[in-house]
This record gives C-alpha cells, sequence and structure tokens, in this order.
C-alpha cells in the first residue's frame, strides 16, 4: 500500500503543479501511515521530489510517449498503481491530467473526487472538500471505493517543503497499440508565455476595453508581472480575444495568486470562475460594478488612464525590489 | 452516423446557490434548470452532423422526470428522440456506468458529452463513459470534423490547443468552441410542437455502484469589504505589504 502521485513535467522539466500534487500526496500518505511513490514521464531531475515527500520515483523514459497521449498516460499510471499497490492516486487539475484522470478513475474502479482544495477531512471514511456549483459552494465528499482518485485544484493546497530522500527506478509500463488509437497531429501552444492554469498572476480584460485593438496596454500590464492574459465571455464571444482566454463559469476556472480585472463588471458566472483567486483587484469605471463586492482592491475609473501608470509603477516596483 | 448526445440538467447560470436538509442536498427552490451549457455546444455540433451528414441524433439524461422539460427543450433545438434513465445521478462513476449501457445497446458511433457539468464539475462522464465501453476519447474539444469512421478533433490544452486524429467510435467531452455561443439555437414554435411528439423513452437503471458520495455542502465565506484606493502607489503598495501578492 502506498500513495502514487503523477508530476507532471514539460520539456523534461517538472510543473509547478508536480511539487503540489506531491505535497498533497505527502499529506494523504502521513494520514495513511505510508509513502509516497511519483510517477513521471521523460522527466529530469526526478530526485527534486525527494523535497517534498516523495520516496521513490517510477520514471518513464519512452520515445512513444513524448507528446502527451491521455490513454497511453492513464495506462501506465495504472501500471504503476498495481505495481505499488497504491490505494490512492493523487494527480492535478491541469487540462491533461483532467482528460486522463476518468480515465485512470474507471481503469481502477475507483471513486474520483476532482478539484479538490484542502487534506482529507478524515480517511476513514475517505472524505475531502473539493469546490462544486462552478465555485459558488464546496461539496465534502466521500469516496467510496477501495482505490481513489483524487485530483487536487491549483494552487490551493501550495508546495510545502518535507525534506526527503527519493530512490529513483526505472519503469516500462506495457502499453499496447490500443493505448495509442488517437494520435496528436499538431500542437499550437503559447511559448514563453504564463498559461491561465499555471500563472500566479493573471490580468483579465473585459468589455470595459472597448475593442480588441486596445489589448496592446492590458499585455503590457502583463508582461511586467509575468502574467497570462484572460477576458470576460463577452470579450470572447465577441472574438476580441480566443476562446482559450475566456475565464467563468464555462470557461476556464482561474486559481491565481492575484486576479486584476480591468473593464469586468462582473457578472455572477464570472465571479464564479475566477472566485478561487486568492486577491482581487478590479479597475472600473462603474462604482457600482458588481465586482466590487467581490474584490478586495478597487480603483474606480477609466482604465485607460490607469492601467498605464499601474503599468510604470509596476515598473518601477520590479526595478527597486529585483 | 448514430449520435447520442448525454445531456445533465443544471442550475441556470445564473442562478444563486443554496443548501437544504442539514446542507446536504442542493436546494432546488425557485431555481430555473437548463440543459448543461457544455452539453449544448455538443447538442448544436450534432445537429450540424444531422443537417450536413445525415447523422440521426439521440440524447440521453441520467435523472427522475423533473428533468424532462430539459429534455423537451432539447428535442425541441432538434434532437430525433430521448432516452431518459430513471435514477438520481447520485455520481459521475454511476451516470457514467448507465451511460454505458444506452450507448451498448443503442449502437452509437458518437457520443458527445459536455466536458463537465456546472452544477457538480465531476468532468468525469464523457472519459469514464469511453474507457468502460472501450471507445476512443477526446476532451475539452472545441472542433470535431467526422469522414467515413475517421475522426479529427481539436482538444483545448493549457496555452493552446492540440489537433487530434482517431475514429469512431468516439466520445467527445465538448464545450464552447464546439460551435460559437451566436450558433445556439433558441427552438422555435414549430421546433416546441414537434418535440411533443417525439419519443421519449423511460429506462431502468442498470446495477450500478456510486464512486463517491457528497455528504456535505457549504459556501465560501463572505468576502469582507473592498479596499477602494485612488492612487496606482496606494494599490501597489498594498499588493505588496499587504496581500503580499506581488
Amino acid at each position: 500500500m502506498s500513495v502514487l502521485v503523477y508530476t507532471e513535467s514539460e520539456n523534461g522539466k517538472f510543473k509547478k503543479n508536480a511539487f503540489e500534487v506531491a505535497s498533497y500526496a505527502y499529506e494523504v500518505a502521513q494520514q495513511l501511515g505510508t509513502t509516497v511513490t511519483a510517477i513521471s514521464v521523460n522527466a529530469d531531475e526526478n530526485e527534486s521530489l525527494g523535497g517534498y515527500g516523495v520516496s521513490k520515483v517510477l520514471t518513464i523514459s519512452d520515445d512513444s510517449l513524448k507528446t502527451f497521449n491521455a490513454k497511453a498516460y492513464a495506462h501506465a499510471i495504472v501500471g504503476a498503481a498495481q505495481t505499488e499497490g497504491a490505494q490512492v492516486v493523487v494527480v492535478s487539475s491541469s487540462a491533461d491530467t483532467k482528460f486522463l484522470a476518468p480515465i485512470v478513475a474507471a481503469k481502477l474502479s475507483a471513486g474520483y473526487a476532482p478539484n479538490v482544495v484542502a487534506a482529507p477531512e478524515s480517511t476513514s471514511p475517505f472524505t475531502v472538500k473539493r469546490t462544486a456549483f462552478s465555485n459558488k459552494g464546496f461539496a465534502h465528499t466521500q469516496i467510496n471505493s477501495e482505490a481513489k482518485v483524487i485530483g487536487v485544484s491549483n494552487n490551493a493546497f501550495g508546495a510545502i517543503e518535507n525534506q526527503t530522500t527519493a530512490a529513483v527506478e526505472a519503469f516500462s509500463p506495457s502499453l499496447g497499440d490500443d493505448a495509442f488509437t488517437t494520435k496528436s497531429i499538431e500542437v499550437d501552444k503559447v511559448v514563453g508565455k504564463a498559461t491561465i492554469a499555471d500563472a500566479d498572476i493573471v490580468v483579465s480584460g473585459g468589455r470595459g476595453l472597448k475593442g480588441p485593438e486596445n489589448w496592446g496596454m492590458l499585455e503590457e500590464l502583463a508582461d511586467v508581472l509575468g502574467a497570462a492574459t484572460a477576458c470576460s465571455k463577452p470579450v470572447s464571444d465577441m472574438g476580441w480575444r480566443s476562446h482559450g482566454e475566456h475565464v467563468g463559469q464555462t470557461g476556464k476556472p482561474v486559481a491565481s495568486n492575484l486576479y486584476i480585472a480591468i473593464g469586468i463588471s462582473g457578472a455572477i458566472q464570472h465571479l464564479a470562475g475566477v472566485s478561487s483567486s486568492k486577491t482581487k483587484v478590479v479597475i472600473n469605471t462603474d462604482p457600482e460594478a458588481p465586482f466590487f463586492k467581490a474584490a478586495d482592491y478597487g480603483i474606480v475609473g477609466d482604465a485607460f488612464e490607469i492601467v498605464p501608470q499601474l503599468t510604470e509603477k509596476l515598473k518601477e516596483f520590479k526595478a527597486q525590489n529585483a | 452516423m448514430k449520435i447520442l448526445v448525454c445531456i445533465s440538467n443544471v442550475p441556470d447560470t445564473t442562478s444563486k446557490i443554496n443548501f437544504t436538509e442539514g446542507d446536504t442536498k442542493f436546494d432546488t427552490n425557485g431555481v430555473q434548470f437548463v440543459i448543461n451549457p457544455n452539453d449544448e455546444f455538443g447538442l448544436t455540433r450534432a445537429m450540424w452532423f444531422k443537417e450536413k451528414q445525415g447523422a440521426s441524433v439521440h440524447i440521453a439524461t441520467v435523472g427522475d422526470a423533473t428533468v424532462e422539460p430539459t429534455m423537451r427543450k432539447a428535442l425541441a433545438i432538434g434532437a430525433d428522440e430521448g432516452i431518459r434513465i430513471n435514477a438520481a445521478p447520485t455520481d459521475g462513476f454511476f451516470v457514467a456506468q448507465q451511460l454505458a449501457e444506452v450507448v451498448k445497446n443503442g449502437g452509437y458511433d458518437l457520443v458527445i458529452a459536455g466536458r463537465e457539468s456546472i452544477d457538480y464539475n465531476g468532468g468525469m462522464v464523457p472519459g469514464m463513459l469511453a474507457t468502460l465501453l472501450d471507445m476512443n476519447f477526446v476532451n475539452t474539444c472545441i472542433n470535431l470534423e467526422v469522414e467515413g469512421t475517421n475522426a479529427t478533433a481539436v482538444r483545448e490544452i493549457d496555452g493552446g490547443k492540440e489537433k487530434i486524429a482517431t475514429s469512431l467510435p468516439l466520445v467527445v467531452g465538448g464545450q464552447k468552441g464546439l460551435v460559437e455561443e451566436s450558433d445556439l439555437r433558441i427552438p422555435n414554435m414549430r421546433g416546441i410542437m414537434m418535440a411533443r411528439k417525439k419519443a421519449l423513452n423511460v429506462v431502468e437503471p442498470v446495477t450500478a455502484t456510486n464512486g463517491t458520495t457528497d455528504v456535505k455542502f457549504d459556501k465560501p465565506a463572505p468576502k469582507g469589504a473592498v479596499k477602494l484606493v485612488d492612487t496606482v502607489e496606494e494599490l501597489v503598495d498594498l499588493l505588496h505589504n499587504e496581500a503580499k501578492a506581488i
């Protein structure tokens, strides 16, 4: 019996959420009185997971897994879970992981609790707290099955250092042709820019920006902060920005440390989607905008004046605090 | 091509959320129910396959009789026939097992379900369904073309998109992008009249297990009042020294 955690990497480098899920797995293992085994695919520096309480890393080096393939990755994770006799499998909430987790759960006949935001409330029965109703509420969810899959929300539990020595072992899952019946043909991905899922800071624009041509100032602000850019639903519906940037109930959820909403009034659907962000800032001309009720800090004023000022001020701040 | 669109009956996106019976149940009092938005994008794409490629489109929902108005709306939008599995949709794994039975019996080539329902946000039904039936699966699907038994899908990934080649039988977890918001259809009077005559078959559930049980709900703690500032200097200072966000 152990806790298995899937630690995601990109181009060999562990993603930020890998350390978060490892930390979560360590907490689960402590509660169950067992240890954590990680599984990684084509990742470097596997020993680094030892810093977050992982005692063993099963490493897969396989060229056929160079491009993410949900079914093949899921089969590999299931193989590792069976080899390790893992009772609990911990995964992240990235797009790739949300793709593979239900496959893992179905293969293991496991109950799957996604969007988990805190350490298990109890292990018998096994109960976790997760967001539901698109962040308008929380559910306390009991996982009934013997095998369990837990999806940890981004930026909820945090990466917590627990110095352990991780033994690194090569692992070769047996993957048949049936694991590769969907094939990636083309990946079109922004490089060198933070994504909404991973970013510490998200800068988001709404209809108040008046048109797609005005996004330059928002992008400059995002650049200074190393932030991802996002937008409200009307903005993506009107085609000002791509769907991938739409955040809110029917778009992407945001769980960043800092969310800056510019010219977004704050419809209930939008507020739901961004409510997991820790600090929210609103810049809006309308003091009655509902977003002010959901924000931590606000400036009532014209974004076209304030955003460039804020960018300049932050440049100064960064120069002083570099 | 036989298409099954899985429809979840969910509170309207503008709903305020409350709980009842000692916070153990969602309070449906005064709540308007609608087709889950992610499912509606899938249903609309299915209509395109029906009109351009002659596909037949059935819908399925797991739920008691109270879900029928939502199903009738899907029929009014243009689905040919509905199947209601007469059981409370207690957990995603349970729902996937029920839908698997329907798909097996109906011989569907393509199953479109929303990537998640906006109420319980499990996001697991399409992937579990595909796995139970050993069908191909593409999640967060934002474009789908089918030629014969070959399918080309585009899925949304963190920071971009990925084009995928696969084949039928296929399950997709759909969302906005499968069609545009402006392509969504409001049922017209003729559609509504026709929907009344369409078959809505009720089937009893198969024996299935619940992977999870939601035992209690609560709402986020109320937010403190916003701090309004006049200058960007103050804002930067607060973000650095108070919120420690920069």
